[in-house]
């Protein structure tokens, strides 16, 4: 078989393939559901109503949509200019770490000084987690795929040895664990006695500010036009390797405040298990986005509820929660299919 | 010789067409190869010879036509089915793979797949015989990679042989030879035409096919144009009737020379994998001129369109502008020195598929006011510049915020003009300006090529098209394996004698013209 | 005990070629992907399929061997989900390759709690008993260390072999280097450069799962989840590190793996004591990040891996 270009693609051409990979995640999720020996519409009626179906539910969403926004953002930006982040989950983690070390006691300054310092600090760290892969590729042409990944797993032994050692707690009861963030370092609630706290602004605003470097400065396009065609870019004069060092640094320090937001609005101080894989979810929301910034912020929230709200249907009928997991990595591979089948005919040979 | 009319037909292609897109590279092409015959295929660059035998081979299927191979049918689309039919191919982009031996690259693909090699011993002797048969020497156990390019197109012909061909098809084989490995390939040819072969040989070199082929096939634009016996034709005829018989007669004002504003000084790069590198170059681009760079595609005018446009530097010579050589080059610092680069490819390089047309027009000016004012875009700025642009170089088209990959080659390529005549270039560098264009596209960027330099830029025309080079060209330099001829005055030329150049000859034989 | 004395015991060595054959099946794996051109992402992922699916298999009542078949199985189905979207379709094999690897741990974790609900701690099965090779086994330090291992890990060093053998001996192996080289070549003697590549994924994913699976029936007993903890992406640095040739991949695993042995054991001495056990486990990943390094200046990747081919484009 052989792909052809289409020049001139309809409408139904435009929707079909989209809506049929979300029909055919949406039948998977039922079979496997009949496998666990629930109903299937009571099983996707709960996940919805998890999701959505009460404040306490949405709030709950948005809270856990927060840090995939800043995820997804830092993986869209860096796959925007084929610079491929697998390490999101590492730079996540670098910011929580500067987050702790600067928040927990080193200054003493009232919140509104503290709290963007921290962030600051947040952004930095993971900027230069993602620094080194993306030197790696640029001087010497190491793929950034394994390095990142890699790395994920290195930074991950050395915030646990950072925990179990100069960082931890002593009231800790020798669990691996940091000391608390002062009062000062804590991201307050938006409204007073919800779970949603600040770090969901910032992540709004975080899209805003991704969106705006996209299309209004000349990094964005630079970026853009790096991701598309590099020999293009560099053509025209576009300096190649100094936009993929930016788009690193940017790429990474929003990923860092994944962790900043987790640790200053929800935890309180920093554990091994403070990310329940955010950084390799990023991938999934940056995909189901298709690297648009804003479209991150839908997907994120698509995401997290249906996390959400799947955790919240196993509690009350017991099909497991990876469910929630299967759809995605379902919907994902459909996803990149169903968008190249909009743009190519499939030709017999 | 065999006396071509009685033989037996060993292959027939009855009206090929073949279309890619607007583009008809073959316009019902029929041709008869007879058994023991050699027949070569001439036609310049674009005029759809390569086509033809990729569809003959199975890698391309035909629109319409038929390809009969010793009288039977031959289904299309399948290389498979070519070679079990006997035909075997040897590219111009050789199907090698460089990590493997020469033994297993003749090998790939000959034992079906479910079996131990223990045939081991008989593949060596068979190569080995074949190897001496053809006088084609080769250490089948050397790594395809770290040969030389003439031993590589050796082991191509081997693979054919190899797989008992009966009938060879050779894309420019001597393209990349030298003359003693000419020499060789030709005995080899002449002993597989002794052994029943028959033989397809694409090429543009005028006197080896003269030495070669019994009867030559001359396409042009994808037709048939002539058929002649070479016993009862010569040089001159075949390089007028590839080129055209009409000698273009100068229909452009000349221009006025001025000085020399940009200056090449025995300049040296690297070749680059198949691609020659330039060597000992020394070039002059006057205000006021057009310089039309002649030449057979990949003999080095990448090099030369590369280190003009500031993608690379000279390993030895120098580059001047303006009598000074500059500092620094690069991209931008050429743009900055008032030199517009219209590229080869303006789907690889020029262009950015995805782009929007006013995102492209600004590929080389988003960095500098008024696109973009520290580091934000001005895309108003942009748009109306676009505009100016759409307006002022008739590009048809939705409007500014299309994406470019919906536009024709033409419009295409009239806003990549745009984009860099727009600047007022006071030298540009036109690669290929209008490949793949239709009529109306290519006046249009010819028209503007002239006003550029009416109104005193220096301009570097480089293209595979004589009939374009004679037309324009104030002065003609040809290039031929990365080497520059000197330079001839317009009209001084005719375009036999510049085919021959094209061929490579003047180089070779030394032969004197003032320049 | 002396770091010399460490390296000198048997057991080490016996724990070092134990710790090395999963590396082995799935270096092995992503070796035949990779030298035909695709760059097999979901090999963590696969490892976690192998691994569940053969233990499962026993656990369900199966014998010891039909289970590994059945973990091979469950790998070549997710192998050809990953070439049928990377081959035909050239979609990106990063981005197919990591939902592959989400694909196969999440429907993994998913069989996992469906077949075990209540458990608290994971049931075991009676795993491969180690095999003495009668006469060799006795000798002296190596003698355990190669010759009293499970069957599987014969099969592994038995696979470097064969792989070694039909990748350099055999029509098959000369196509499939090939592939990944140049696929014009291929495809100009008449060969199928989409069934050689996605044959080389699906036959390349079954063994990534067996490697998957050494864990569950050889290693240890049970499945557990975060088993296989990146190893999958050891294995990709360990095909850079082995230059794509089986014999020196082989060489990469056991060096890896007597790392992984020996920081268990220097722990335990005086100087382990000082430095921080996460350190010892850094090194496979820090040491893997440096091969990657010196190797990625050497120029004998195959030229076409991650080109999708597109038959007779223009």
């Amino acid at each position: 078989m052989r792909l052809e270009p289409i020049t001139n693609p309809s409408l139904a051409r435009n929707i079909l393939p989209p809506f049929l990979a979300i029909a055919i995640t949406v039948s998977v999720a039922s079979l496997l559901a009949m496998l666990a020996g629930a109903n299937p519409f009571a099983v996707l009626g709960l996940i919805l109503k998890g999701a959505a179906g009460s404040k306490f539910a949405m709030l709950e969403t948005l809270n856990r949509a927060t840090p995939l926004i800043f995820t997804g953002l830092a993986v869209a930006v860096a796959f925007r200019a084929r610079l491929w982040n697998i390490g999101a989950e590492a730079q996540l983690y670098a910011g929580a770490l500067a987050t702790v070390v600067f928040g927990t006691g080193m200054l003493h300054w009232p919140a509104m000084a503290l709290l963007p310092t921290l962030a600051v600090a947040a952004l930095l760290a993971g900027a230069l987690v993602l620094l080194i892969p993306a030197l790696l590729k640029v001087r010497f042409g190491v793929d950034e795929v394994v390095t990142t990944l890699l790395l994920n797993f290195i930074f991950l032994l050395f915030v646990s040895m950072l925990l179990e050692g100069p960082l931890k707690d002593p009231m800790g009861m020798g669990w691996p664990k940091s000391e608390r963030l002062i009062a000062a370092a804590r991201l307050p609630r938006i409204v007073e006695g919800l779970r949603l706290h600040w770090g969901f602004t910032l992540a709004l605003l975080a899209a805003a500010v991704v969106w705006l470097i996209d299309q209004r400065t000349t990094l964005g396009y630079e970026m853009r036009a790096v991701g598309l065609n590099r020999a293009a870019a560099r053509f025209a004069g576009i300096p190649v390797n100094a936009v993929l060092i930016k788009t690193a640094l940017l790429s990474g320090g929003l990923a860092a405040l994944a962790g900043f937001s987790e640790v200053a609005g929800v935890k309180g101080s920093l554990t091994l298990d403070l990310s329940p894989g955010f950084g390799y979810t990023g991938i999934i929301v940056a995909m189901l986005a298709l690297l648009n910034p804003l479209g991150v912020v839908a997907a994120a929230l698509f995401v997290a509820g249906i996390f959400v709200g799947a955790d919240s249907m196993s509690r009350a009928v017991g099909v497991p929660t990876y469910l929630a997991d299967i759809m995605l990595a379902t919907a994902l591979l459909l996803m990149v299919l169903a968008i190249l089948l909009t743009r190519f005919r499939v030709v017999r040979e | 010789m065999t006396n071509a009319e009685t033989a037996q037909v060993v292959l027939r292609l009855d009206r090929i067409t073949k279309r890619f897109g607007a583009l008809t590279a073959n316009d019902a092409v029929s041709l008869d190869l007879h058994r023991g015959e050699v027949v070569a295929l001439l036609g310049e660059n674009g005029a759809g010879k390569t086509t033809l035998m990729n569809i003959l081979f199975g890698q391309y299927t035909a629109d319409s036509g038929r390809v009969e191979v010793m009288g039977r049918d031959l289904p299309p689309g399948h290389p498979r089915a070519a070679l079990a039919a006997g035909v075997g191919m040897v590219h111009q982009h050789f199907t090698l793979a460089d990590n493997l031996s020469v033994l297993e690259n003749v090998t790939l693909g000959t034992e079906p797949l479910w079996r131990w090699r223990a045939e081991d011993a008989a593949a060596r002797a068979r190569l080995a015989r074949l190897a001496s048969d053809f006088h084609l020497s080769v250490d089948p156990d050397a790594k395809v990679g770290s040969l030389t390019v003439g031993e590589r197109q050796r082991v191509e012909i081997l693979k054919a042989l190899y797989r008992d061909a009966r009938i060879l098809i050779l894309d420019e084989p001597t393209a990349v030879l030298t003359p003693q490995e000419t020499d060789d390939l030709f005995v080899t040819l002449r002993k597989a035409v002794s052994n029943g072969l028959s033989i397809i040989f694409i090429s543009h070199k005028l006197h080896e096919v003269m030495e070669i082929a019994d009867r030559v096939v001359i396409l042009r634009h994808g037709r048939v144009v002539a058929g002649m016996a070479t016993a009862k034709t010569d040089r001159h005829a075949l390089a007028a009737a590839m080129v055209g018989s009409e000698v273009s007669a100068p229909r452009v004002a000349p221009g006025t020379p001025g000085v020399a504003l940009l200056q090449l000084r025995a300049v040296r790069t690297p070749d680059r994998g198949n691609a020659p590198g330039l060597k000992d170059v020394t070039l002059d681009l006057r205000g006021g001129q057009i310089t039309g760079l002649a030449g057979v595609s990949g003999n080095g005018q990448a090099a030369l369109a590369d280190l003009i446009g500031g993608l690379c530097i000279p390993d030895t010579g120098r580059l001047d502008l303006d009598g000074a050589c500059p500092v620094e080059w690069s991209p931008r610092v050429a743009v900055e020195s008032g030199l517009a680069r219209i590229p080869e490819d303006r789907h690889k390089t020029g262009t950015i598929a995805d782009f929007s047309l006013t995102e492209n027009a600004i590929l080389e000016s988003y960095h500098k006011a008024p696109m973009s004012r520290s580091g934000w875009m001005n895309w108003r700025q942009a748009e109306a510049k676009t505009r100016a642009i759409l307006t002022g170089y008739d590009v048809r088209c939705p409007g500014p915020d299309t994406p470019i990959r919906l536009l024709s080659g033409g419009n295409m390529q009239k806003l990549i003009l745009g984009r860099v005549l727009e600047a007022n270039p006071r030298i540009i560098l036109a690669n290929q300006p209008v490949r793949g264009l239709d009529i109306g596209a290519v006046n249009y960027v010819h028209e503007q090529l002239l006003k550029a330099r009416d109104r005193g830029a220096a301009v570097l025309l480089i293209s595979e098209d004589l009939d374009e080079i004679m037309a324009l060209s104030d002065v003609i330099h040809v290039m031929s394996e990365g080497r520059l001829s000197p330079e001839f005055a317009r009209g001084t030329m005719t375009p036999a004698d510049l085919g021959l150049w094209m061929a490579g000859h003047g180089f070779d034989e030394g032969l004197a013209h003032a320049s | 005990m002396d770091f010399l004395d460490v390296l000198l015991s048997a057991s080490f060595w016996a724990a070092t070629i134990r710790i090395a054959s999963p590396l082995i099946f799935a270096t092995l794996g992503e070796l035949i992907c990779e030298r035909a051109g695709v760059l097999n992402l979901g090999i963590e992922g696969i490892m976690v399929a192998g691994a569940f699916a053969g233990w499962m298999a026993v656990y369900s009542g199966l014998g010891l061997w039909p289970g590994v078949a059945v973990a091979m199985m469950v790998g070549m189905g997710f192998g050809l989900i990953q070439s049928l979207l990377t081959v035909p379709f050239g979609l990106s094999q990063h981005v197919v390759g990591l939902g592959v690897t989400l694909l196969a741990t999440s429907a993994t974790y998913y069989a996992y709690r469906l077949a075990l609900p209540e458990v608290t701690s994971p049931p075991k099965i009676v795993p491969f008993r180690p095999w003495e090779v009668p006469v060799l086994s006795d000798i002296p330090l190596i003698g355990p260390a190669l010759f009293a291992q499970t069957p599987l890990t014969y099969l592994a060093f038995l696979l470097v072999g064969v792989v070694s053998l039909v990748l350099y001996r055999t029509p098959l192996g000369l196509a499939l280097r090939a592939a990944g080289e140049n696929p014009a070549a291929v495809a100009a003697q008449g060969l199928s450069v989409t069934g050689l590549r996605m044959g080389a994924v699906i036959v390349g994913s079954g063994l990534m799962a067996v490697g998957g699976a050494f864990l569950t029936m050889s290693a240890f007993d049970s499945f557990f989840f975060e088993m296989v903890n990146g190893r999958g992406w050891i294995c990709i640095a360990l095909v850079v590190f082995g230059a794509w040739k089986p014999g020196k991949a082989l060489l990469g695993a056991v060096l890896f793996a007597a790392f992984d042995a020996l920081q268990i054991r220097v722990q335990q001495t005086a100087l382990g004591s000082d430095i921080p056990y996460q350190i010892f486990l850094m090194t496979p990943y820090v040491l893997s990040i440096l091969a990657l390094i010196v190797m990625s200046r050497r120029a004998e990747v195959p030229a076409a891996l991650m080109v999708a081919f597109n038959k007779g484009e223009r």
